[in-house]
């Protein structure tokens, strides 16, 4: 007969936190742990933090110019000088996928950049307001969403022209609904809370409230459907890529680089596998991650 | 504490009984223990066993039938119903167990009637597990099964999804489904929480006659005293997981165990006039393990 | 899926029957007038004179000025728009710089090729999706869960059109499995006369069973990639609706009456879940819209994602927008569609 004189209890710290600060620094804190005891997502972190690395690090790692040419030694296969092999004008083709990284990274930040606050202001404000502008706003949300991404951003691109800058444009116009319509939702169930009411009630502006109570509650979701959507931008970026739509030659983008190459792939497989390996792992990486953001921070999915 | 020298056997042979019955929630380092060394037995009478939330009485309740989520551990000296040993039962003796020697009442019509299906087809299903029998046979009885719990259009009612009955009709269609197949020992699960007052006492009434009338034992799971002085035999009091005591319906006024006294002193009652209702003062020895 | 999403959830609080219905329509009606204002919007900063697009360069002032009245440049910008609904309303979509041939005809010609390759996609995802998000539901936590979410995972992050190219060097240059791109063998083209366009049941029909054959090698590569593509989708969505429903009270009743594993997650659970299943099947063939322009480029497939590519290359921008708008069309008629079966399907929205 065993005895216990006491219901077990989790660990509790054994002061309580002191300030405001203190609390969320230890919630913070809590929630990196959890996130790193999750395997795929620091899988993913880690991936992240490479692709970082090797972009910052591109001109000491990369042993080639990514655009020098050398006719004489195109397409040859993968060696231990050139350790990917050489595409159609001799260039190195893993100096190009090194550089491509910085390419990549320069897409899914500019896009995250600028979609967020868009997407949060027009999702707060018409969450917080309602009435018609909340109508007008969402209905513009919904065409944008009924279009399939990359068909939008083919569109946009198409008739800006083909570029970089105007593929960036182009993903960024496709992205923002998701974070509206999200922000808005988010607001919806925020804006009737007391604490909102209260605020009010003490004068302060409809400005003010969103920005200082209604947007730090919608941070959370943001941050993790931001962060799943750069897999998706890094898809689209690709694909716009594939179809000559995007980053002009000679530049490393990896779409475009296994467009180019499709020409001579069914001999010179080395020329597409590569780039698209490396779209592959980032997008999954973003992915692992993203969902582990979102164990993390968004309690209520499954 | 022990328990009063009461019956904690049942008259007669005992269909169900559990000794030493041990759950406990999740791996780690810390399990949640949800039912700690329990023992009792039930034969063909009405046993309640009555316990706040968290009690474990519910638990105890689907461990019987092995319907615990698989981060559950069950562990007993013994889980016997007649000849069949529960604890080293596998899945596909469970299914045989299920339904047809054992069934349980749930407590909301609401949730546990699939809604998309037909209350009828709900109930003939239930026949159709255990039973060889046409579709047109088993609607037959699923007629039947309606109108022995008192349901005046079955035939209508047959052809209802489960959101357009009341609560109280949702509940005998639930009575019906458990008993169609005919089993020995029925666990009623909370199975009056969920209804109007008005109501409650009348699927008590169906439910006490259709048990009687089969010889059936019952477990009857609630939190409500009241509602067990009248209609059951033996009453089993649950707290933290353990049996703190066990005695007859008729002799509750005469419980030993603190608890059960807080409990039955905080019972409002019609006729009875206090200034204050006593609240239940919690002793953190009863959660220790006694003798017996 | 998140227009569906929200509009299902408007649905609901609305309520039922018809009125319901006739609100979804309004609703999608406005959204549909949206779209040809955002298209039509797309098309005026296009940098391509439409004039000089129809006359050519060298064309003189008087006749340039003609056509620019004719095609009512000098109206204001609203009228334009009038114009651009009606004319649009009326099937024309203007006419292809490239072939000089009515857009819409254009699109008709080159249609069920890409609907034979959507569908037979369609059939690869949902029948492989569903069956395995219901073993990934009833095995939470498990091996095959994981597996399964794994499959998923890449499903979701590979670039389509890469997976494309390896599966064709792989298994038609590595190992000469499949047919090569196009639909047919070059010299089977043109034997099988064109009935329904679909050349799986036209050479059927005509008897020609090299030429099926021949059409099933060229199909089954790019129809499982596509459909990989779409799997990945429902099989999340067919586990997630699995389950919610796997944690309802219902489902302990079934096993308290005995029923075996297999009955509860088919005659129970997935009863439960048949008509979302529907409306994601529906909403996963929108978007293998997408899927199939990359497709189609990579295996030369002669279908509409082709000609839209083709024509932005070439700069054919009437072509192309006309393309744009019937995708957005046809998006917005299958969330449509999808809204509506969900709405008139579920049992707990009649009266």
């Amino acid at each position: 007969m065993t005895s216990l004189t006491q219901p077990e209890t989790a660990t509790v710290t054994a002061r309580g936190p002191k300030s405001g600060r203190e609390a969320m620094w230890g919630e913070v804190r809590a929630g990196v742990l959890r996130l790193l005891g999750n395997p795929l997502a620091t899988i993913g972190l880690v991936i992240i933090g490479l692709l970082i690395l090797i972009a910052i690090f591109a001109p000491v790692i990369a042993p080639f110019d990514p655009v020098a040419q050398s006719l004489s030694r195109a397409l040859q296969p993968p060696s231990d000088v050139h350790w990917f092999g050489t595409d159609e004008y001799g260039r190195d083709i893993f100096s190009r996928v090194i550089y491509g990284s910085r390419i990549t990274l320069y897409i899914v930040f500019l896009v995250t950049i600028t979609v967020s606050p868009i997407g949060l202001l027009i999702g707060t404000v018409a969450g917080y307001f309602g009435g018609w502008i909340d109508a007008v706003l969402m209905r513009i949300t919904d065409i944008f969403l009924s279009f399939p991404s990359l068909i939008l951003a083919l569109a946009f691109v198409a008739v800006l022209g083909p570029s970089l800058q105007n593929a960036i444009l182009a993903i960024a116009l496709t992205n923002w609904p998701s974070i509206a319509r999200l922000a808005r939702a988010e607001t919806l169930t925020v804006r009737n809370s007391d604490y909102v009411a209260a605020a009010k009630l003490q004068g302060a502006s409809a400005a003010r409230i969103i920005l200082r109570q209604i947007v730090p509650m919608c941070m959370s979701s943001v941050i993790v459907r931001s962060t799943l959507n750069m897999a998706g931008v890094i898809l689209t970026a690709a694909g716009l890529g594939f179809l000559g739509l995007g980053a002009q030659p000679p530049t490393p983008e990896w779409g475009a680089m296994t467009s180019t190459g499709r020409r001579y792939m069914l001999d010179y497989w080395w020329l597409v596998t590569t780039p698209g390996l490396a779209i592959v792992i980032v997008s999954l990486a973003f992915n692992l991650f993203g969902d582990g953001l979102r164990d993390v921070l968004d309690s209520r999915s499954e | 504490m022990s328990s009063t020298p009461a019956p904690n056997s049942p008259p007669g042979a005992p269909l169900l009984s559990i000794r030493k019955l041990n759950v406990s929630f999740g791996r780690g380092p810390h399990p949640v223990r949800a039912v700690r060394d329990v023992s009792f037995a039930v034969g063909q009478e009405k046993v309640a066993i009555v316990g706040e939330s968290g009690s474990g009485k519910s638990t105890v309740g689907r461990s019987i039938l092995k319907l615990l989520p698989r981060t559950a551990r069950i562990e007993a000296e013994e889980m016997r119903f007649r000849d069949i040993d529960i604890l080293a039962a596998d899945e596909n003796t469970m299914l045989g167990v299920r339904g047809r020697r054992i069934s349980m009442i749930l407590q909301d019509p609401k949730y546990s009637l699939n809604p998309v299906m037909t209350v009828g087809e709900q109930i003939a299903e239930a026949y159709r597990v255990h039973h060889k029998a046409s579709r047109q046979e088993a609607r037959e009885r699923a007629l039947a099964m309606l109108d022995a719990v008192r349901i005046r259009n079955p035939e209508y009612v047959f052809e209802q999804y489960p959101h357009q009955i009341s609560g109280g009709m949702g509940q005998r269609v639930m009575i019906a489904a458990m008993l169609i197949p005919d089993p020995q020992l029925l666990i009623a699960d909370e199975p009056t929480s969920a209804l109007d007052v008005t109501i409650r006492l009348k699927v008590l009434a169906i439910l006490d006659d259709l048990v009687s009338a089969r010889g059936l034992g019952l477990i009857f799971i609630t939190h409500d005293l009241n509602l067990v002085r009248s209609f059951c035999d033996r009453v089993i009091i649950m707290y933290a997981g353990r049996v703190v005591e066990e005695l007859r319906a008729a002799d509750l006024d005469r419980a030993q165990h603190p608890y059960t006294r807080g409990l039955l002193a905080s019972l409002p009652m019609l006729g009875q006039r206090r200034e204050r209702l006593p609240v239940l003062q919690r002793d953190p020895a009863w959660l220790a393990a006694d003798g017996g | 899926m998140a227009l569906v999403v929200a509009n299902r959830n408007r649905a609901r609080r609305r309520g039922l029957g018809l009125v319901g219905v006739l609100r979804t329509l309004a609703s999608y009606a406005v959204t549909l007038c949206g779209l040809l204002v955002l298209t039509f919007f797309i098309g005026r900063i296009m940098p391509v004179d439409p004039v000089t697009a129809v006359v050519g360069i060298e064309a003189d002032r008087e006749a340039y000025m003609r056509v620019y009245y004719q095609l009512g440049l000098d109206q204001p910008v609203y009228v334009q728009f009038w114009r651009y609904i009606t004319t649009i309303a009326s099937g024309d979509l203007g006419n292809a710089f490239l072939t000089g041939r009515p857009v819409i005809q254009d699109i008709a010609r080159v249609f069920p090729a890409t609907v034979e390759l959507a569908t037979a996609a369609i059939i690869v995802g949902a029948g492989l999706g569903v069956p395995l998000g219901v073993w990934a539901a009833a095995s939470r936590g498990r091996l095959v869960d994981q597996v399964v979410r794994f499959i998923t995972l890449t499903g979701y992050a590979t670039p389509i059109f890469w997976l494309a190219m390896m599966a064709l060097l792989i298994f038609y240059g590595w190992l000469g499995w499949v047919g090569g791109g196009g639909r047919l063998e070059i010299y089977y083209e043109g034997i099988v006369p064109v009935r329904t366009g679909f050349i799986t049941i036209d050479s059927i029909l005509a008897g020609e069973w090299e030429i099926f054959r021949s059409v099933l090698r060229h199909l089954v590569l790019p129809a499982t990639l596509l459909g990989y593509n779409s799997m990945a989708y429902i099989t999340r969505m067919t586990r997630s609706f699995m389950l919610d429903q796997l944690n309802q009270e219902y489902i302990i009743t079934a096993r308290v009456k005995g029923l075996s594993q297999r009955d509860v997650l088919w005659k129970h659970a997935f009863r439960n879940i048949r008509v979302q299943l529907v409306t994601i099947v529906a909403l996963a063939y929108g978007g293998l819209l997408e899927g199939a322009v990359l497709i189609e480029t990579v295996f030369a497939w002669p279908g509409f994602g082709q000609y839209l590519t083709n024509n932005l290359m070439a700069g054919d921008m009437n072509a192309a927008m006309g393309c744009v708008l019937l995708v957005g069309i046809i998006f917005i008629s299958l969330n449509l569609i999808s809204d509506l079966l969900y709405q008139v399907f579920d049992p707990r929205t009649r009266p």
